[in-house]
């Protein structure tokens, strides 16, 4: 099962950050501070996976955004780059022609959809299509804001 | 109070500011607003406030205050509020937070809810911070919904991790969430797991459903379908297949199926191959299977994407011991992936060269093993380094091949290398007497070139000090002849002795391999007399105590020079084909005993005028005379037998040792005496290397009584804490 899901920008920003597993903030803190500078410093044309501790790690960079997935060992390491492609695809689907910016100004967006996909660590559900319908339809129930 | 801002307005703020400094003054006053909002408790726009609060708090700072927000929003009858509320619980709160309590009646309360939304986020958020109590006390409710005929919630219950504790039926209509509980469940329980085996003929069907259908773009990957569902089953089956010879007949149709199916041009294909052999690599499948598996990772080794490659190597590494032969095929992709620019790669094709390499493919694979040592990332070059000596020590083809590798490793990566290494080293040169001439050549060119890797230069500085005169003789056979002169010899060894860069030790080697040349060279004895006595007063307490009794050698005993200084002889090894380390070392150590006997018969007059009553010899002359005996007893001898180390006038002295532990020796002195006279006031004296600790005991009597009345033994406690090798310094 997977452990975490962080995304952050090539400065070090962190732009989402999902834990599947129950740990303490400074734990998170860590991981995020240790996750960052070991896949920033990464030259650019090596391989996508690494070991941490007793986890792998896969990232992938889309434009400027890094994806990072801390997975169990015995998960599939070219599998967690497709689940990580997956999400990025659902995110294009929702905002159209996905970009940073749209994270960042719509992150509690990017959550709802990503706990569309994911659970518990395990993917949800595996077509598009219905993940897609769901998340609009979450979205029709939200009540209009107050101007 | 300044008033609310919109979520989006304050992210563009807070991206605006310029400084840490700006940005954290935008938080505060924005976390003021957001606090004084809290506390008015009938806000309209609660949900943009607490994302604003959840946006704060991903960039770092403290948001506790908003915990008890959450709560209230997840009680609220509007699906805004209650989205965000569950987010911010999901993000704010976890089990040790105690309001996480508070919540657990809004969940159980929105788990029965009508609306399929809001079942799923409470769903949602009881699975990523849900306290195992939490999950206890909702089980009934999810029990419930796992009934449900809504597919949607099913499909959420089922990828719940909680739902471990609940479950009983096996469900057909969610299909991932199935397999991954159903996975979870074996895993955790063996009776399960008995259970579960039966349903193996259903996977596959389902399987062999996914490899052959038609297109379903919903749930098609670049031409694979399904593939996450696809990877599921197939370790599920792994699971299942274990151990267990009827399931694993069952899959092995199946498996040979998706392997020889399934498209390998992208990556999803790979993934879905790739589980495809670690579940054929862990199942009891049948041969043809298993090479089929190791094939399709020689082929991944062959694949241009650096990441098929690591898993490829990854995956051989774990069965590189159990199908040894089959990975032995691809032994040269996987040399040639040392070249490879990724460290990481690198670093796994090293360990399964190393792992791969046999007697027959010994002289390929150390040829690019020392190619890729010379260009190696420097965090993997001792290891490589020991790897190589390891390797060259079980299938050497030859001595001299031998030699030279070794020689090449210490050229390359001389300073990485274990320590033992030169004692090893020396070891295999001296045991090699057909090549005394050509090593020696070919170290003194490699003296000539560099002395900055210190292992290379004592091993040289060694062998000079003890082949100079084959080295001077200037023919050789296996290599081309250099005419060296005797200046040039004592000119490279006192360029060591005077290097900066030479360490005390390697100092110490040349020092006396200087010494030993004394007696190997015809006519530059004086310069070596005059080195060794301005060594005399170095500060370096080492080197002075050996320039001294060197000088010492010269002045007073110099007719002992050509015996105490002669020929090393052959240390007989006493196993053959075992690796280096600590084996070497044992074997080193054994053979010492042999080689003490060996020197001592060989050297009586070391201790002559030691014994005598009144004699008023200094200490110093006992001192080194026993010196000389003494230094190759020290530590790990196993029981040597008893020695006759003198025998004049009548007075015998025999020595025996026994090991007592790794480090600790005790050494027996007995003495006697044959003659007519009695002799009294008799004393041993010894003196030991600085690495050696000296305990002696009291002798049984001081006296010895004539015709062999009485015997005087006396015991000796050496103590070798550090274990110093084979010092064939001297």
């Amino acid at each position: 099962m997977m452990r975490f899901m962080l995304l952050f920008s090539r400065q070090g920003r962190l732009r989402l950050q999902k834990w599947f597993t129950a740990i303490s903030e400074r734990e998170k803190k860590k991981i995020i501070r240790e996750m960052t500078t070991m896949v920033l410093a990464r030259p650019p044309r090596t391989c996508n996976f690494l070991r941490w501790k007793d986890l792998k790690i896969v990232y992938k960079r889309y434009a400027s955004l890094y994806f990072c997935l801390g997975v169990e060992d015995e998960e599939n390491e070219l599998l967690a780059l497709e689940i990580i492609h997956r999400y990025v695809e659902l995110l294009d689907k929702y905002f159209g022609n996905v970009c940073e910016l749209d994270i960042i100004f719509n992150f509690e967006k990017a959550y709802f959809i990503l706990d569309e996909f994911l659970m518990g660590g395990e993917i949800q559900e595996t077509s598009k299509q219905i993940v897609n319908r769901a998340i609009e339809s979450s979205d029709m129930l939200q009540e209009p804001a107050p101007l | 109070m300044s008033p609310s801002v919109p979520l989006q307005e304050m992210i563009r703020a807070i991206r605006s500011a310029r400084t840490q400094c700006e940005e954290r003054g935008v938080i505060q006053r924005e976390c003021a607003a957001i606090r004084a909002q809290f506390r008015n408790t009938d806000n309209e726009g609660r949900s943009h406030n607490l994302a604003k609060l959840l946006y704060v708090h991903m960039l770092g700072y403290p948001a506790h205050f908003g915990q008890m927000e959450c709560v209230r929003m997840i009680a609220s009858p509007r699906y805004s509020d209650k989205r965000v509320g569950y987010l911010g619980a999901m993000m704010l709160l976890d089990e040790k937070q105690d309001a996480s309590l508070l919540i657990t009646n809004s969940i159980k309360n929105d788990l029965s809810h009508s609306n399929q939304y809001v079942q799923s986020l409470a769903l949602c958020t009881l699975a990523c911070m849900g306290s195992a109590e939490m999950c206890r006390d909702l089980a009934p409710e999810i029990d419930r919904l796992l009934r449900s005929s809504n597919s949607y919630i099913k499909k959420k219950v089922t990828a719940h991790p909680s739902v471990l504790i609940v479950v009983s039926s096996v469900l057909t209509c969610v299909l991932h969430g199935a397999v991954v509980l159903i996975t979870q469940l074996c895993e955790r329980s063996p009776e399960t797991l008995e259970r579960f085996r039966k349903t193996v003929p259903d996977l596959v069907q389902i399987m062999k459903g996914l490899v052959i259908s038609g297109y379903s773009p919903d749930h098609d990957v670049a031409g694979v379908s399904d593939p996450f569902l696809q990877v599921r089953i197939l370790r599920l089956l792994r699971i299942l297949g274990r151990h267990n010879e009827a399931a694993s007949d069952a899959m092995n149709d199946l498996l040979a199926q998706v392997a020889t199916n399934t498209d390998s041009t992208k990556t999803v294909g790979n993934a879905v191959l790739y589980e495809t052999v670690l579940t054929v690599l862990d199942i009891k499948s049948e041969s043809g299977l298993r090479v089929l598996a190791v094939n399709i990772l020689g082929r991944f080794l062959l694949n241009n994407d650096r990441n098929i490659r690591y898993i490829a190597m990854t995956s051989l590494q774990k069965i590189v011991v159990t199908d040894h032969i089959a990975v032995q095929r691809h032994r040269g992709t996987i040399v040639d992936c040392l070249k490879d620019q990724d460290a990481s790669v690198k670093r796994r094709a090293l360990e399964l060269s190393l792992a791969l390499v046999s007697a027959s493919n010994i002289r390929s694979t150390m040829k690019e093993l020392l190619i890729f040592l010379s260009s190696c990332p420097p965090e993997l070059r001792a290891h490589a380094a020991s790897g190589i000596f390891n390797a060259a020590e079980r299938y050497a083809p030859s001595q001299r091949w031998h030699i030279d590798t070794i020689l090449h490793v210490l050229t390359t990566a001389g300073a990485d290398v274990r320590d033992e290494t030169v004692p090893n080293l020396i070891q295999l040169i001296t045991n090699t007497s057909e090549l005394h001439c050509y090593t020696v050549h070919k170290l003194y060119r490699a003296l000539l070139t560099d002395i900055s890797q210190q292992p290379l230069v004592q091993v040289a500085c060694w062998c000079i000090g003890e082949y100079g005169d084959l080295l001077l003789k200037g023919e050789c056979q296996e290599t081309e002849a250099v005419q060296v002169t005797e200046d040039d010899v004592l000119d490279a060894l006192e360029i060591v002795l005077q290097s900066h860069m030479s360490t005390p030790t390697t100092r110490g080697f040349a020092l006396t391999a200087t010494m030993k040349l004394s007696t190997r060279i015809i006519d530059n004895v004086d310069r070596i007399r005059s080195v060794v006595s301005i060594y005399g007063s170095c500060i370096d307490v080492e080197l002075q105590q050996r320039a001294v009794e060197y000088n010492a050698l010269f002045k007073k005993y110099d007719h002992m020079r050509a015996a105490v200084l002669e020929r090393m002889p052959v240390i007989q090894k006493n196993s053959v084909g075992q690796t280096n380390g600590e084996v070497g070392e044992e074997t080193v150590k054994e053979s010492q005993a042999a080689k003490v006997a060996q020197k001592e018969m060989a050297l009586p007059p070391l201790l002559p005028h030691q014994v005598s009553p009144s004699d008023s010899h200094s200490a110093p002359d006992k001192l080194l005379l026993l010196h000389a005996a003494f230094e190759s007893i020290y530590a790990p001898l196993a029981s040597a037998p008893a020695v006759t180390v003198y025998e004049k006038n009548g007075v015998t002295l025999t020595i025996s040792c026994e090991q007592q532990s790794d480090s600790g020796l005790t050494v027996t002195l007995t003495a006697s005496n044959s003659s007519d006279s009695d002799i009294s006031g008799f004393t041993l004296q010894a003196a030991v290397p600085k690495s050696v600790q000296l305990q002696m005991r009291a002798p049984s009597r001081d006296s010895l009584p004539a015709n062999g009345a009485a015997k005087l033994t006396q015991l000796v406690i050496l103590n070798n804490p550090n274990k110093v090798g084979l010092h064939n310094a001297r």
